[in-house]
């Protein structure tokens, strides 16, 4: 969990400088922290939430907390979703992406908003890209994650068996 | 033992209350104060206030029932502490009264340039119908008889014989038998001013009716008797009227409070052309 969210961060904060009117098109740490709600529950989901959030919040520069609040409800939501219902296929992974990333930021919106005392902003066109390019990552990742370990398993298999009919 | 479930749930509640006192501990509110400070203030002055009212409710009972022992004997202490204050504020208004005729009596003593020896009155006249006072001075101090006795305000007496060592007796103004040569500072019409026992206790008399004396007039003395020193206040003319004979009617109110007499002055000049007094012969030794 620490490696991933690690990763993610690393990644968000020195490649995905894209912006799209002022908005980043990818949030990482999002994603990592709803991988790791749906693969290792609600508890693992919220303490990922808490503390990829804080830690984006504190390198981001604004009031550490808002991203930490936000991450930890979407990371213990998709671990309580993921234990009720059957999230093993990509589409419903891909649904639970895109909502968490709208759930994600409406409620940072809403907290920047209280703190600074003025209206909710959002772009909507910059939202549904980000949950589509989210949900994307986040399949892509678990394929990785879940087919990964075989195939590296299976290459191995093979070079053995190559290596002993030789001899 | 709490259900996994509730324990996840305590656990969410937890960890989002903590980043809501993270967030309010940074967010300042309007009046520039962080959110977390004064929600917590607020909170808790409510809680310090129901608690600052249960504690005074309870020592409210305690001291106004429970705690009453000594409360009767602290009640008469304090009494008798207020007694004594009431005494010891009299004395010293008393003291306070006494400078401020101090005061203008040795303001009197600096102005006039006769030699004068302040004197204090030590009892009243002995006899109704005679206005005469004691003062605490006598022939040790050299008195001596017919000295005058003059106050701030104007002419107090003269001293009348005998003199004792330490103490002497003062003729008033007001005394039937006493008389000064006065005249009317204004037109400088001079007469004769002397006691009396009715309401106004002094009247001037041989003062011509075509004297100049009207109401109001300042009477001083003329020092023509040699006793009393030219120009002191004697009184003011209370009415002036034409006499059926050749001296006017005047009744003068006099300048000094004759009632209220405490420190005196004695002008230490004999009288002029007055029997000096002899001091008795020492023993074994000629009298001069």
């Amino acid at each position: 969990m620490l490696l991933a969210l690690a990763a993610a961060l690393a990644v968000q904060t020195t490649l995905a400088g894209l912006s799209h009117g002022g908005a980043t098109l990818v949030n990482l740490v999002l994603v990592a922290v709803v991988y790791v709600g749906l693969a290792f529950g609600p508890v693992m989901g919220l303490f990922a939430g808490s503390v990829g959030g804080l830690v984006q919040d504190a390198l981001a520069g604004g009031i550490i907390g808002i991203g930490g609040f936000s991450k930890t409800l979407v990371g213990f939501l998709v671990g309580v979703l993921g234990a009720q219902f059957i999230v093993a296929q990509p589409l419903p992974r891909f649904v639970m992406f895109v909502g968490a990333t709208i759930v994600h930021e409406l409620c940072f919106q809403a907290l920047v908003a209280m703190a600074e005392t003025r209206g909710i902003r959002l772009q909507y066109s910059a939202l549904l890209t980000q949950a589509v390019i989210n949900g994307v990552i986040g399949i892509v990742a678990f394929q990785l994650v879940e087919v990964g370990p075989g195939l590296l398993q299976r290459r191995r298999a093979r070079g053995a068996s190559v290596s002993r009919r030789r001899y | 033992m709490l259900d996994i479930r509730q324990r996840t749930g305590y656990l969410f509640l937890s960890v989002m209350l903590g980043h809501l006192i993270l967030i309010s501990a940074q967010v300042q509110s309007r009046a520039g104060v962080p959110v977390l400070e004064s929600v917590t203030f607020g909170v808790f002055s409510r809680v310090q206030g129901a608690t600052a009212s249960l504690v005074g409710s309870a020592r409210g009972g305690w001291d106004n029932y429970v705690d009453l022992r000594d409360v009767r004997a602290e009640n008469e202490a304090l009494q008798k502490q207020l007694g004594d204050l009431e005494v010891a504020m009299q004395q010293q208004r008393a003291l306070a009264s006494e400078a401020e005729r101090l005061r203008e009596l040795l303001k009197l003593q600096k102005i006039t340039t006769l030699p004068t020896l302040a004197a204090e009155v030590i009892a009243g006249n002995p006899i109704p119908g005679m206005q005469t006072v004691t003062i605490d001075r006598g022939t040790a101090d050299g008195v001596l008889p017919n000295m005058a006795v003059i106050a701030p305000k104007g002419i107090v007496g003269r001293i009348v014989g005998p003199v004792a060592s330490n103490a002497a007796r003062v003729q008033l103004l007001i005394d039937r038998d006493a008389a000064i040569g006065a005249q009317a500072e204004r037109s400088r019409s001079g007469g004769m001013v002397i006691g009396d026992d009715a309401d106004r206790p002094l009247r001037m008399d041989l003062v011509s009716n075509l004297a100049d004396v009207q109401q109001g007039d300042a009477i001083v003395a003329s020092g023509v008797d040699g006793i009393y020193p030219k120009g002191f206040a004697v009184g003011t003319v209370e009415s002036s009227a034409a006499g059926t004979r050749l001296h006017r009617v005047i009744t003068v109110r006099p300048a000094v409070d004759f009632s209220s007499i405490e420190q005196v002055l004695v002008v230490m000049v004999p009288a002029r052309g007055a029997t000096p007094f002899e001091k008795p012969a020492a023993p074994g030794g000629s009298g001069k």
